[in-house]
């Protein structure tokens, strides 16, 4: 029997990214917010400590600040002619765990989506037609525009204190910018990253080859930085510990470096952590969300009623909760009809690797960071003509040395020896003179990729666990073949004497790690019928009820999606403050 | 907090209503102008520090402070009759504060910092006492005097007042100007600085001919806080040392340990004009003549072990220069409290780590994370050494055993 508990106004489920800026956002409102996170507390001051905060074997190989698969995991299969099964080990994506979330181990690359992704098959079908787009691809329209979400891309990144260089200042190219971005009303808080050899060399021979090369945006600091909270962030050392691990320097932009020690200081904010939500309650109408009813480490259950409920945890947790609490209506692969846990997708991470005369390049790859370096976008998205091509999307290109992990870079060209001293020479040979250029890339909706709650297993607290059912679209793995190979091209011209593509091959395995760029399941939309959430990501079902996060891309670009995650959240802090809390109802009616 | 507000607003509506009842020679007690004062006065003696729990009700009682002679517990200051001071009367809190007795002849410890107090003028105590009697009364019984024999003889304190203490009002310096008697005041009397930063004598007395020239309490090297451009806070200008105690943080330097608890209960709630003055008072002190030790040569054995353990461990956050960044990592290079001779605050910063004070101006709240778990007493030897040496930097080099001693006081502390 849950303990009742007093009233808040807001409860906001998981403590990441988006929880924390909705929740200052909300406090600022006056409203009495409570943060309930299922993780523990983690600040950088009592966790990432500098002795041990690039520790490998304690972050990377066992996965510290990630989420236990015995805390909850998922089943995936390929189709649904499979049976799917858990994962025991998280390996494909690594959902964070505690305050902060995955925004606490990410990498920082921080991009916005072009204007075309957000009206993707308008702008496919207007340019292409409508037979261009495949039966099964289930893409759609955000139901909003890039000019919406300009000004909130604005916020996070003056929030986060992104480093880059615009490439589009109200319609005025810049020179160094990203020509295909859209217009962008200011310059980067920061100046970029500077480079380090690698990178610079990419960028010459890409230039060379036509291509424009410009600097990775990057949420790890160019310089010291106070944001528009008053808080202050540090320059980045290029320790090359960040995918994985907490910044021990307040470089990397997180909920803890850049709103956390304002939002713990209000007096109308609370956080409870180790606290694990259970369901959205609903009246008895299934019409209004009335509280949550949550579990803590011992085992007692609460009930918090609180007039709005936000969904901020990791997607697969935002999904998950949608269909655990009946909030919307679940998608059934068999029709196509419903729509939670739809258009479930994910992101093409595609590499080919450069190996280099070893007496002559030494790209000290110990240098280094996780959004440092230099990236192309012709091979992005729509920017380049996919009329002859047969598939659609494509990815960003970048040249992103992320440093060089003791126990795991263990870089060998082809046809090296495995073990002994054959394969100590060449690790010797090869250590310093190889180079990676990656191309993170589009992952397209199809109707038989979807997520559900599993008939067979069940997490520690007997709620079905969530079932992954996802394989890549041949559409996607055409498009990853082409984008590889032209990565290829400027991988062979900037001198590689050895070349190994990695363009993503299908089946989908949960093993080796991609990224954690999994979305969707709770699109966004204007329209019912193919969405969970309206622009402003409030439920169509149940309108005190609203969820932020990456669960509700309709389908993925070929960027890293944190600073769309982010300026999603600022706006839906907006459409709460400015729209919902006047007038507490359904913010668009279909 | 919201039930002291409430308690004011509530007194602020009784004093309209009843102002036109009936009229008083004094002025009203229920007066929110004084009030309001009293609030200030409070804050600006950092009562709460002392007078609370970490978490518990403010002026209800405090946690057990450890004095050289034994165990003190701030009393519960709230108006509840059995265990707060709801039984007394305005000219019992000015003895307490004037002359170090308490109701019914009770002598204080000089914990309770009277030597400093005894210069508040009589219009503060009257304020602080109103905005006293304003306060939640809250029942919470503390056992003030822990100390074991014969210092639990209150009547001692009669002697040692004898000894050390006169009671004195404040006197403002004719020659200067308001505002540097302005912070006078506030530094010798209700700020009472001097109890941290003044070197103590045998018997625990404020060594008055060296007044805020620094003191080591608590494993803490309190900094000197005059015009001591190497060790204290010469270097500073009037505004950066009042953005320090209105912020926790300044161009150089992030408030920590004690000084980030005054900030954030007292000085960061301070006036401007007050901090100013503070600093205009302070920066006026004249440091005690004394030559600046000589670097120690780059080629030193410890000064090279020192830089390999700095740029191992140090280097990513304050910089190869020893600058640091401002408002998150301190500048090292020129620092006061590098170059004290008493090395005790940079020892245990490395060994123990330290968080800087949050403010609402300056909310990070940066750490210096601890190392002690990784480097050994020569390591931390020679690192302080390295920077204590370096950029221009010069002070007395710090030993292995200098280390140890800080080690063992901050076991004992935890």
């Amino acid at each position: 029997m849950a303990r009742k508990l007093p009233r808040k106004d807001v409860v906001i489920i998981g403590l990441g990214w988006t929880g924390s800026i909705i929740a200052n956002e909300l406090c600022d409102e006056g409203l009495d917010v409570v943060a309930l996170e299922r993780g523990p507390w983690r600040d950088t001051a009592t966790d990432f400590n500098i002795g041990y905060a690039p520790d490998e074997l304690r972050y990377n190989s066992r996965q510290e600040l990630m989420l236990r698969p015995a805390q909850t995991t998922v089943t995936a299969r390929n189709n649904a002619g499979q049976t799917a099964l858990p994962m025991r080990q998280y390996g494909s994506f690594h959902p964070g765990n505690g305050v902060g979330g995955a925004g606490v181990h990410w990498a920082g690359i921080t991009w916005r989506f072009s204007p075309a992704d957000f009206r993707l098959r308008s702008h496919y079908t207007e340019r292409y037609g409508a037979q261009a787009i495949p039966e099964d691809m289930t893409i759609q329209d955000w139901g909003l525009t890039y000019e919406d979400m300009e000004p909130y891309y604005d916020r996070f990144e003056y929030l986060a204190g992104v480093s880059g260089k615009a490439g589009n200042l109200n319609g005025r190219m810049q020179e160094g910018g990203n020509p295909f971005e859209g217009a962008r009303k200011r310059e980067y808080p920061n100046p970029p990253m500077m480079q380090t050899f690698g990178p610079t060399l990419f960028a010459e021979t890409a230039a060379k080859m036509g291509y424009k090369p410009f600097p990775i945006p990057s949420s790890l600091l160019s310089r010291t930085y106070t944001n528009p909270l008053g808080v202050t962030m540090g320059q980045c050392t290029f320790c090359g510990f960040c995918t994985n691990y907490g910044c021990a320097n307040y470089s990397k932009a997180s909920a803890q470096t850049t709103v956390l020690p304002v939002l713990m200081r209000k007096p109308n904010f609370e956080l409870r952590t180790l606290c694990e939500v259970l369901k959205v309650n609903l009246d008895s109408a299934g019409r209004k969300a009335t509280g949550v009813t949550y579990v803590d480490t011992s085992g007692d259950e609460f009930e918090q009623p609180a007039d709005l409920v936000i969904l901020c945890a990791f997607m697969l947790d935002n999904v998950r909760l949608m269909l655990l609490s009946g909030i919307g209506k679940p998608y059934d692969v068999r029709t196509g009809t419903g729509v939670v846990g739809r258009n479930f997708c994910y992101q093409m991470a595609n590499q080919v690797v450069g190996f280099f005369d070893p007496a002559k390049y030494n790209f000290n790859n110990f240098i280094g960071g996780g959004a440092t370096g230099m990236a192309i976008d012709e091979l992005n998205n729509d920017n380049f003509d996919h009329g002859p091509l047969g598939f659609l999307g494509g990815g960003s290109t970048r040249c992103a040395p992320i440093g060089a992990e003791p126990i795991s870079k263990r870089p060998t060209p082809p046809g090296s020896p495995t073990w002994g001293s054959g394969w100590k020479k060449a690790m010797r040979d090869s250590y310093l003179s190889n180079l990676s250029v990656g191309c993170e890339a589009s992952s397209y909706a199809n109707r038989g990729n979807f997520l559900d709650l599993d008939p067979t297993y069940t997490d520690r607290l007997g709620r079905p666990l969530m079932r992954i059912t996802f394989d890549f679209p041949e559409n996607d793995v055409k498009m990853s073949a082409y984008v590889t190979s032209k990565v290829a091209e400027i991988v062979r011209a900037m001198g590689a004497q050895q070349i190994v593509e990695y363009p993503r091959t299908g089946p989908w395995s949960t093993v080796p790690y991609q990224s954690t760029h999994v979305v969707g399941g709770t699109a966004m939309g204007a329209d019912p019928s193919t969405s969970v959430v309206n622009p402003y990501l409030q439920s169509w079902d149940v309108p005190n009820v609203f969820t932020v996060g990456a669960n509700v891309f309709p389908q993925n670009s070929g960027f890293n999606p944190t600073g769309t995650v982010g300026a999603l959240a600022f706006r839906a802090a907006d459409a709460i403050r400015g729209r919902y809390l006047k007038s507490p109802g359904p913010l668009v009616h279909a | 907090m919201t039930r002291i507000r409430l308690a004011i607003a509530a007194a602020a509506l009784l004093a309209t209503a009843s102002s036109t009842v009936h009229s008083s020679a004094r002025a009203d007690d229920q007066d929110f102008a004084l009030i309001e004062r009293g609030r200030y006065v409070a804050t600006a003696a950092d009562c709460v520090a002392c007078h609370s729990l970490p978490d518990g009700k403010p002026y209800a009682g405090g946690s057990a402070l450890q004095t050289p002679f034994g165990t003190l517990v701030a009393p519960n200051i709230t108006p509840d009759r059995e265990t707060g001071i709801g039984n007394w009367t305005e000219e019992d809190l000015r003895r307490t504060l004037r002359e170090g007795i308490g109701r019914g002849g009770k002598r204080l410890y000089p914990a309770m910092p009277y030597p400093a107090y005894t210069r508040m003028t009589d219009d503060d105590i009257r304020a602080l006492w109103t905005y006293l009697r304003t306060l939640e009364p809250v029942s919470n019984a503390v056992e003030a005097n822990q100390l074991p024999f014969p210092f639990n003889i209150r009547l001692l304190m009669a002697g040692w007042n004898l000894l050390n203490f006169e009671p004195e009002a404040f006197r403002p310096d004719p020659r200067k100007p308001a505002e540097w008697n302005r912070g006078a005041y506030l530094v010798q009397a209700l700020g009472h600085c001097g109890t941290c930063h003044t070197p103590k004598t045998m018997l625990g007395a404020d060594d008055t001919d060296r007044a805020l020239q620094g003191a080591n309490l608590q494993a803490w090297y309190a900094p000197p806080i005059t015009a001591d451009k190497r060790q204290g806070i010469g270097g500073w200008t009037a505004d950066q040392l009042a953005a320090y105690l209105k912020t926790g943080a300044n161009h150089q330097s992030l408030a920590s340990g004690p000084m980030a608890e005054e900030i954030r209960n007292s000085s960061s709630k301070m006036t401007d004009a007050d901090l100013k003055a503070i600093a205009t008072y302070l920066l006026d002190r004249t440091p005690p003549d004394g030559k600046a030790p000589t670097a120690l040569a780059a080629d030193d054995g410890r000064m090279r072990t020192g830089g390999a353990v700095y740029t191992d461990t140090c280097m990513a956050c304050h910089g190869g220069d020893g600058k640091g960044q401002t408002f998150l990592f301190p500048t090292l290079a020129g620092s006061g409290v590098v170059q004290a001779d008493d090395p005790t605050t940079l020892i245990r910063l490395v060994l123990d780590g330290s968080r800087a004070a949050a403010t609402n101006d300056r909310p990070t709240g940066p750490a210096m994370p601890p190392l002690g778990w990784r480097l050994n007493d020569a390591d931390v030897a020679a690192v302080v050494t390295y920077i204590r040496n370096s950029w221009s930097n010069a002070a007395p080099p710090v030993s292995a055993d200098d280390v140890a001693k800080v080690r063992r006081a901050l076991a004992q502390a935890n």
